[in-house]
């Protein structure tokens, strides 16, 4: 029996991870609200709550509605900003070893600019992931991520006005991701993750009404694992950098789908709320898949889909 | 061929996990060829993947018993089936499986000691009174529990507020149990006599709307315990906000009821401006 632990460590757009798993943004709060759960630093990485110039107050409620093997959420990117939170949240990530990636969003491309600048200066931010699923106010609301050359134009900015690792997280609501996942490639970005959540709808029959206020939502949870291993494989199949798979994952087992089609890394969202230590659970999971296939390390996994 | 809704009569592990399961199925070996073949699913509802909050109603300790275990610490909850995750609890057995988080949110303020302090609790809205009444009489305050229900079958658990140390005081909205009417009706008599209360509420929003506007005009403290969807519990997810006091189109304000709450101060809470015509109108009936 071997009894060298098999090593979980990535990396990804030049950060070091412990291993390959974190939270997916806004299902894990700014990190200290899980602090009681579990031990923070046994995470690959921590992902903030997406973040924008100003604060924003979110939708009205019902914000969130489950469905099978899955949930619909409209929380309306509520978030107490980028100044907030540098100077409420950050002060926290001081004494945390394992990297802090700030998720951000913007609705111009202004906006954008100057979070990443912002973002520049602060030290305990390791890297940035930079959520394109918003609609951009000033083109008709068209949202970035959903037209390769609005997408290409807001990672342009980013990445000139950013000097920290740049990881793109691309939408799932569009007819090729392969176009996207190209686009923001080429215009500077040093990883993807993929997949947002998907626009989709619930209705209460007996009120004929929609089940959250916002009409529709974005679909987290299970029922979206397939679709997006499907997305994660096409787009590892479309570019040279890095990708972070995310979707539906609960457990080591769907963790690894996302791995073997060439993830270097993954995150949790959904699965945070039905279990507050299911990342942990899936660490674990992840360490004993190594084991019982005789592998040393994780690296050996990933990418490694036969087909 | 047949679609049963059928029973497992047997189901063992006859070697490391291999089983051997017996189904109930009359009629099936007249009909069975060799080779053929059965589709099985577990009749159970799916799952509901998502966990649900539910009151601390009270906590306890089980003696050692005969059984020689050491003492056993629990909490216990009241509930309501309404939907399929209500439903799925409630067709659990002793000794199934359960997750539990918590104690979670901000409870009640008890606020100064040897105070007349009134209850009002609306159907299942009675369940976190019960710590609340057992703690406000330790702390040598008179505590009285108004009960609000719709018929008899709402009023839940009187002997055992009484024996707390509350005097409890029913109301049924037709009448089956106590007074009939409006729990609201028995707030307005009894702040009418003891004006300097603090009052603490839960219940349906109509009720703990039109509770909100009595005791605004009295100028009377209040407390109350929210309801709203929940997806984790801690504050992570936003997605159980209550609007703020102030709240407006222009300059929203939602407050977490899962981290800022699930107790408010009443005057924290935008109760809309149905507020002031909530108590005559709809006269806070548990709907
Ligand atoms: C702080 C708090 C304390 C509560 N305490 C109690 C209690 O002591 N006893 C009790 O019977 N009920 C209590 N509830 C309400 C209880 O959580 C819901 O009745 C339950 O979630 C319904 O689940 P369901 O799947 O059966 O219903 P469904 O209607 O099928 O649920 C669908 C979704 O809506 C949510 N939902 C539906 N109704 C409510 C509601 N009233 N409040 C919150 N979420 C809801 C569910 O959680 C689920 O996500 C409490 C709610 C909160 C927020
Ligand atoms: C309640 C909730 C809030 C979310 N907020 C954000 C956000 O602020 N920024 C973002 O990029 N993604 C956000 N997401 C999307 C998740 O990060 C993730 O991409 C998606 O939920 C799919 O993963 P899952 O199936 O594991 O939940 C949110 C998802 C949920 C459920
Ligand atoms: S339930 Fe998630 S923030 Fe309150």
């Amino acid at each position: 029996m071997n009894s060298i632990r098999p090593s979980l460590a990535v990396e990804v757009a030049g950060l070091k991870l412990k291993n390959p798993v974190m939270p997916a943004s806004g299902t894990f709060g700014y990190g200290e609200e899980y602090a009681p759960y579990l031990d923070l630093n046994r995470l690959g990485a921590i992902v903030t709550k997406g973040l924008s110039r100003n604060p924003k107050a979110g939708n009205p409620t019902p914000r969130i509605a489950e469905t099978t093997s899955g949930m619909l959420n409209a929380i309306g990117l509520q978030n107490v900003g980028i100044d907030a939170f540098i100077a409420g949240k950050v002060p926290y990530y001081r004494g945390l070893q394992t990297p802090v990636i700030a998720n951000f969003f913007g609705n111009t491309l202004e906006e954008y600019g100057e979070v990443a600048r912002k973002l520049n200066d602060v030290p305990e931010v390791t890297a940035v992931e930079l959520n394109i699923s918003c609609p951009n106010v000033k083109q008709g609301g068209i949202v970035f991520g959903t037209e390769a050359s609005a997408a290409s134009q807001v990672v342009t900015l980013v990445r000139q006005a950013l000097n920290k690792p740049l990881i793109v997280k691309l939408t799932p609501n569009v007819t090729d991701i392969t176009v996207i996942a190209r686009a923001v490639e080429e215009a500077g970005a040093d990883a993807i993750s993929c997949i947002n959540t998907i626009t989709g709808m619930a209705i209460d029959v007996r009120t004929r009404k929609p089940k959250i206020a916002n009409r529709t939502g974005g679909l987290s949870g299970p029922a979206i694992r397939p679709v997006a291993v499907r997305m994660t494989h096409q787009v590892v199949q479309a570019v040279k950098i890095p990708v972070i798979g995310i979707g539906g994952i609960t457990c080591a087992e769907d963790a690894l789908e996302f791995l073997i089609v060439g993830a270097k890394a993954v995150q949790v969202g959904t699965a945070n709320f039905i279990d507050p230590q299911a990342m942990l659970a899936i660490i674990a999971g992840l360490e004993q898949f190594l084991v019982a296939e005789g592998l040393s390390d994780i690296n050996q996994v990933i990418g490694s889909l036969k087909i | 061929m047949k679609n049963y809704a059928t029973i497992v009569l047997a189901n063992q592990e006859i070697s490391p996990s291999i089983f051997r399961m017996r189904i109930l199925a009359p009629g099936f070996a007249a009909a069975a060829q060799p080779g053929q073949f059965v589709m099985l699913r577990p009749a159970l509802a799916l799952p509901t993947m998502l966990r649900r909050p539910f009151g601390v109603f009270r906590t306890g300790c089980l003696p050692p018993e005969c059984d020689g275990l050491p003492p056993r610490e629990y909490m216990e909850i009241l509930y309501k089936v309404v939907g399929q995750g209500t439903k799925i609890l409630s067709e659990l057995h002793q000794g199934d499986r359960i997750e539990l988080l918590g104690p979670l949110g901000r409870g009640f303020d008890l606020g100064p000691p040897g105070q007349e302090k009134i209850l009002v609790g609306g159907g299942i809205g009675l369940v976190p009174l019960f710590m609340l009444g057992e703690a406000l009489v330790a702390q040598g305050s008179r505590v009285r529990l108004l009960m609000g229900g719709r018929t008899r079958d709402d009023i839940l658990a009187v002997t055992e507020f009484e024996r707390s140390g509350v005097e409890t005081y029913v109301s049924t909205d037709d009448g089956s149990l106590g007074e009939a009417g409006f729990v609201t009706k028995v707030l307005e008599r009894k702040l009418s006599k003891y004006p300097q209360a603090e009052v603490f509420a839960c219940g349906p929003t109509p009720m703990l709307t039109a509770v909100a506007a009595i005791c605004a005009a009295r100028q009377v403290n209040l407390q109350v315990s929210l309801e709203a969807h929940m997806a984790c519990g801690v504050g992570a997810c936003l997605g159980c906000v209550v609007k703020g006091a102030g709240h407006s189109e222009s300059t929203p304000r939602y407050l977490c009821t899962c981290k800022a709450g699930p107790v408010f101060q009443a005057s924290d809470l935008d109760w809309g401006k149905a507020t002031a015509e909530a108590a005559i109108n709809c006269g806070g009936g548990c709907k």
